[in-house]
């Protein structure tokens, strides 16, 4: 589904992505885990098309697609979707507007019918109910107002709602309470398919407990340094980073 | 100062049709004459060296030149039916000028027992009370160039009074129309007064019926008295071959509240005057504008709020889209008098250039001689947020709709502050289909459906 | 407590003006009165070259068309340009090779304002050019600075040595008919500094002035040129004072900096001019026109004023960023007390492409004192990605004071980006109450509180110069809570 050969990237002149390589299937689940720094965020911005970041070298395939020829609206309709870490507040854009904008949009691009407005919101309060989203989040603006755990929570339901082939979770997990972490994990296993896979970006093993990942990359300096199975996360968790700066240098 | 040869011209203008002027008036419009008569010889029409007006200068707009509205230039209510004036699904009290001059009203019969809505002429015979307390007492003469001219000139306009008491639910609609084969000068009057208790919500929509240029001069006074509540709306829809001078000169007794509003869709040239004295403790105002503005258009908003007394709250947002090679321009001063201690005033002015030849030009003012105070303003230009930009493509919204979804949301902080639902609807498909590029610009009144009339060349 | 605490503010702000001292030293002085007889014995007194004398009398040819400025919100008393002298200069002329030589008097003026002409004071690096109304005395560390092709000099000795220089910058910044106060001192400017860094040099140590107006009824105007070439840098430090009198004296002072490519210039001001007694008699008229052009790309000017003093100020250092990628600052705090008016501020045009300009202002007023922020910030039609962001915050101490503010923004391009921010407040009651709840007093918390509230500016201040600053603001306010 994601071939990734050999990426570099850079923002304002200093590189941050020094040759990433990942793959990943239909119907897997993989966690990228590394200290801060390393790179893990701009991996996610880089896919989604952030043009604040330079791609200088190396490619990108998405069902057969070259995902860096795309615009961010493009990689979206091919189905592809961000979690942010910091979802975006846009005072005076109601939820119900964007998340119909949005759907409809891909739906042109794929050449189906766009939802009546009783689909869509039979659509919208079936959504929330797999995703146990409670109904007053989409009664306002995007994000405005929202707690940290309230947006997290909002950007699986736009992920429930817009049902991409491969979602990467960017940090969805940090500054979530126990409660709103079982939300979010629930979400994510509640939409896993066989046709869909999930990247998700972490820093620590807790969300792993949730949702169990098929593989473990470790990210370092701008590479994937080390590729398990999930016990490289029960280890990160025990031993730290250390270890594998350790090993690095 | 010395007087332009254009103000000399108008003040014989006036001197040789002062009987037609005056044939029609109150007496106490009359009566304010010799000292509007003295004032404008003083001060002229504005330059743009004069700080106010910095940055609009209409000193070649007002000349002697237009034919001026004594009478109604052919124009009757009969002429009016040909277009339906409602908002969609507004209930309300409709009144109609033609040139400044009251034609018809439709529904005021309907009016709670007591309030009073119609030509300023006929109630000023049946309140010649109200008017000689009210009439000038806020907009006076010796400030500004604009007022004095209009003083002079004026004949007639719109008279709302709510008595003490008294809750006029439905909106009063006053929708005012230029029309006419010659180029016009309006100089319209209105007063609202509004007592003790009352609450009136009152809508004000200004728009052209013909293709000729029209130079309009307005002043509008607006009392709001203790423990009374004004929702004032203004709505702009006129050819850009209009040019036209608003003043609102609002005074506030204690715990009263106005709100009032104001949207430029489309204009010419378009100067707003908004004056706002708080002058009794735990008054409180909201003053919004928005302007969505093209082509050679410029709108001005000029704002004064007046905190003259203790323990008064004053809000002001205006915010404005400037697209082609249309210019903007704001000031808004928050004046806070000595010993007007725990004033709460907040302003904020922000604007989108769309275009490298739209300007902006914003001047927030603080004027402060209390200690006790919480004010603060807040100015920007820029372009729209690139974050949310993203945010929005990477959901796969295209760059032109996320363009238009922000600029939408951007304006919807104003059109929020409306507070009469049909009417905040209404703007807001308007709004919308502005942005879309559906709506011909000047095709029609916004409000009222009236067919479109098409634009007039710019000089 | 609140008359507690108006006892303190009336105890702090009626402290009497610590410089207010007034030096016996022999003047040489021109009668008083303008016209062009005295602009041509000023300029042959200087020795000046002949193009100098021109440029006198263009900016004197001017400044008799033009109007005393009547936009600040000021109230400036009618000033009478012929009641007054112009030329004023020790008589005892210093030709100095050891600070022993300098007139006794005279080192204990300096002394006194704490000035560092001594060689304690050389070891903290100060190179110091002192002006006593209108000429330079003393200049310390010349030949250090000379090693490295630097110029340091009083005006005077500019024009005379350095000819070429001075007439190929001086009124390309400020020209003689800028303002009428710029061309007032166009044309009778006495002396000043002249400073130039050359092509990659690194200035070693801060460079500072002192001016002082000391003989009656004199108006001081100095004039202050900066040019720094190529890849340099300065700093730059320039503190004011003068003795107490009753009647007002006149400032118009010019300071015009070029920076070309890459080089950049930070200019400090710490002003304390005399501000007249508490009854607002006395006392300096503080005019000034400050401006600086960022010609060359990637250069960069930065003004830190840390304003106290004068009766009136009506002041606004400014940055024109020519060149793409050039950066402008403004970093200022501005005290009013007793009757003083303060109308200061800043004007960032920008020309350029990618420019940008940051504005800090804090004012504090006390007293029956008005203070207003002013400032422009323009983007022109061609400087495309200008970003501009002002802060400009105003803390009132005591309910018979004023502070004002009024910001212009005037933008051309679409690209630009740019944002003012303004709040007006006076000083938390809880935030007092809260350090009186951990034993300090009043008197301190607001100390406390204020140096809080003005510590982004004083952070760009130089270390000595950031220390003075804090003395100055506490002796000028401390403890004014109403």
């Amino acid at each position: 589904m994601l071939k990734i050969r050999n990426l570099h990237a850079k923002i304002e002149g200093k590189e941050i992505l020094r040759g990433i390589d990942l793959d990943v299937k239909a119907g897997e689940i993989h966690a990228i885990m590394g200290p801060n720094g390393s790179g893990k965020s701009t991996l996610a911005s880089v896919l989604a098309g952030n043009e604040a970041f330079e791609v200088v070298e190396g490619s990108v395939e998405f069902n057969g697609k070259d995902l860096l020829d795309l615009s961010p609206e493009d990689r979206a309709r091919e189905g592809f979707f961000l979690s942010f870490q910091y979802p975006v507040e846009i005072p005076g854009v109601s939820m119900t507007n964007f998340m119909r904008t949005a759907l409809n949009e891909q739906k042109k691009y794929r050449g189906e019918a766009p939802l009546s407005a009783s689909d869509f919101l039979k659509l919208m309060r079936d959504r929330k109910q797999l995703v146990d989203i409670d109904s007053d989040l989409t009664n306002r603006s995007v994000n405005e107002g929202f707690s940290g755990g309230e947006k997290k929570k909002n950007e699986i339901f736009q992920m429930a709602m817009l049902d991409p082939k491969l979602a990467i979770l960017d940090e969805t997990d940090s500054g979530l309470d126990i409660d709103a972490l079982r939300i979010v994990a629930n979400g994510v296993n509640k939409l896993r398919r066989p046709d869909n896979a999930t990247i998700l970006i972490t820093h620590y093993q807790r969300l792993l407990d949730h949702i169990v990942p098929d593989f473990v990359h470790v990210l370092y300096k701008g590479k994937i340094v080390k590729s398990a199975g999930k016990e490289l996360a029960y280890e990160l968790e025990k031993n730290g980073y250390d270890w594998i700066k350790k090993e690095m240098e | 100062m010395q007087l332009s040869e254009h103000d000399i011209a108008l003040q014989r203008l006036f001197a040789e049709n002062r009987e037609l002027i005056e044939k029609d008036a109150a007496p106490e419009v009359n009566a304010a004459r010799e000292g509007a008569m003295e004032a404008f010889s003083k001060l002229g029409i504005p330059s743009s060296k004069v700080e106010a007006y910095k940055y609009t200068n209409l000193q070649a707009w007002f000349k002697a030149g237009y034919t001026q509205a004594y009478g109604l230039n052919g124009a009757t209510s009969e002429a009016l039916k040909q277009f339906e004036c409602n908002v969609h699904e507004l209930d309300s009290y409709t009144l109609f000028t033609v040139n400044g001059k009251f034609v018809a009203g439709s529904n005021v019969e309907a009016l709670p027992d007591g309030v009073e809505a119609g030509s300023f002429a006929e109630l000023s015979k049946k309140h010649p009370e109200l008017l000689k307390r009210y009439y000038g007492s806020l907009a006076k003469v010796e400030e500004d160039g604009f007022v004095a001219l209009n003083t002079l000139f004026a004949t007639d306009g719109i008279f709302i009074y709510v008595p003490k008491g008294k809750v006029v639910e439905k909106p009063i609609q006053v929708v005012n129309v230029l029309t006419g084969e010659q180029d016009l000068m309006v100089n319209q009057r209105n007063l609202i007064v509004v007592e003790e208790q009352a609450q009136a919500r009152v809508l004000f929509c200004d728009h052209t019926m013909s293709m000729s240029r029209f130079v309009v001069n307005t002043v509008t006074e607006g009392h709001v008295a203790e423990s009374a509540m004004l929702d004032f709306y203004n709505l702009q829809n006129q050819h850009n071959g209009t040019v036209q001078v608003g003043a609102y000169h609002f005074d506030q007794e204690t715990r009263s509240l106005l709100n009032a509003n104001y949207f430029t869709l489309h204009t010419g040239v378009a100067r707003n005057n908004i004056f706002s004295r708080l002058g009794g403790p735990h008054a409180e105002n909201h003053i919004s504008g928005l302007y969505v503005i093209d082509k050679n258009q410029h709108v001005d908003n000029f704002s004064f709020i007046n905190h003259a007394v203790p323990d008064c709250e004053s809000n002001e947002l205006f915010k404005g889209v400037m697209d082609d090679a249309s210019t903007g321009a704001f000031t808004g001063r928050i004046f806070v008098a000595p010993d007007a201690q725990r004033t709460n005033a907040y302003q904020s002015n922000n604007n989108l250039l769309l275009t490298e030849n739209a300007k902006m030009n914003t001047r927030p003012q603080l004027e402060i001689y209390a200690d006790d105070v919480k004010c603060s303003h807040g100015a920007t230009v820029g372009q729209l947020d690139e974050h949310a930009m993203f945010y929005l493509r990477a959901r796969g919204i295209s760059k032109e709709e996320a363009n238009i979804l922000l600029m939408y949301a951007f304006a919807y902080e104003v059109i929020e502050k409306i507070q009469v639902p049909a009417l905040k609807e209404q703007i807001r498909e308007l709004v919308e289909k502005r942005f879309r590029g559906e709506l011909d610009k000047c095709d029609s009144c916004v409000v009222c459906g009236q067919l479109g009339t098409g634009r007039v060349k710019s000089e | 407590m609140a008359s507690e605490q108006d006892k303190l503010l009336e105890e702090v702000t009626n402290r009497e003006y610590q410089y207010g001292f007034h030096s016996d030293i022999e003047m040489d002085v021109l009668p008083k009165g303008l016209n062009e007889e005295v602009i041509r014995e000023i300029s042959r007194r200087k020795q000046e070259p002949e193009f100098l004398l021109e440029f006198r009398l263009e900016a004197y040819r001017n400044w008799l068309k033009m109007e005393s400025p009547d936009w600040a919100h000021l109230k400036i008393p009618e000033i009478d340009f012929q009641d007054m002298i112009y030329y004023a200069a020790p008589k005892k002329k210093p030709q100095l090779n050891s600070m022993d030589e300098v007139d006794p008097e005279l080192r204990a003026t300096f002394d006194k304002l704490g000035i560092p002409l001594d060689e304690q004071k050389v070891l903290a690096g100060v190179a110091v050019d002192a002006i006593i109304d209108s000429v330079s005395v003393k200049t310390t560390f010349r030949e250090t600075l000379a090693e490295k092709g630097i110029i340091f000099c009083s005006f005077s000795e500019a024009a005379r040595e350095y000819p070429d220089l001075v007439k190929k910058y001086l009124g390309s910044v400020v020209p003689p008919g800028d303002n009428f106060f710029a061309a007032l001192n166009s044309a009778v400017f006495s002396d000043g500094s002249f400073v130039f860094i050359p092509k990659g040099v690194r200035c070693p140590m801060e460079l500072s002035s002192y001016f002082r107006i000391n003989t009656m009824n004199t108006g001081q105007f100095e004039r202050t040129l900066i040019v720094a070439e190529d890849d340099s840098y300065v700093s730059y430090l320039e503190g004011c004072t003068a003795p107490m009198r009753d009647e007002n004296q006149l400032h118009a002072a010019v300071v015009e900096i070029v920076t070309l490519d890459r080089a950049e210039v930070k200019y400090s001001t710490v002003q304390n001019w005399y501000p007249g007694n508490k009854e607002g008699k006395g006392g300096i008229y503080n005019f000034v026109t400050k401006r600086g052009i960022c010609k060359g790309d990637y250069s960069k000017i930065s003004w830190t004023q840390v304003e106290t003093g004068s009766a009136i100020t009506w002041k606004y250092p400014s940055c024109v960023l020519m060149g793409n990628n050039t950066v402008g600052e403004f970093y200022s705090v501005a005290l009013t007390n007793n009757y003083q008016q303060a109308d200061t501020g800043t004007k960032m045009i920008h020309l350029g492409k990618n420019t940008r300009s940051l504005i800090v202002s804090k004012g504090i007023s006390a007293g029956k004192s008005q203070n207003s922020y002013r400032g422009l910030v323009k983007v022109s039609k061609k400087a495309d990605n200008a970003r501009n962001f002002s802060q400009c915050d105003s803390l009132l101490l005591g309910d018979k004071c004023g502070a004002h503010t009024f910001p212009y923004l005037e933008i051309n391009n679409p690209s630009a980006k740019v944002e003012h921010e303004a709040t007006t407040s006076k000083i938390g009651e809880d935030q007092i109450f809260y350090c009186n709840q951990r034993g300090i007093d009043t008197e301190d918390a607001v100390g406390l509180i204020v140096n809080g509230y003005v510590k982004e500016v004083i952070n760009q201040l130089p270390m000595e110069f950031a220390v003075e600053a804090q003395k100055l603001l506490q002796i000028s306010l401390e403890g004014s809570v109403g």
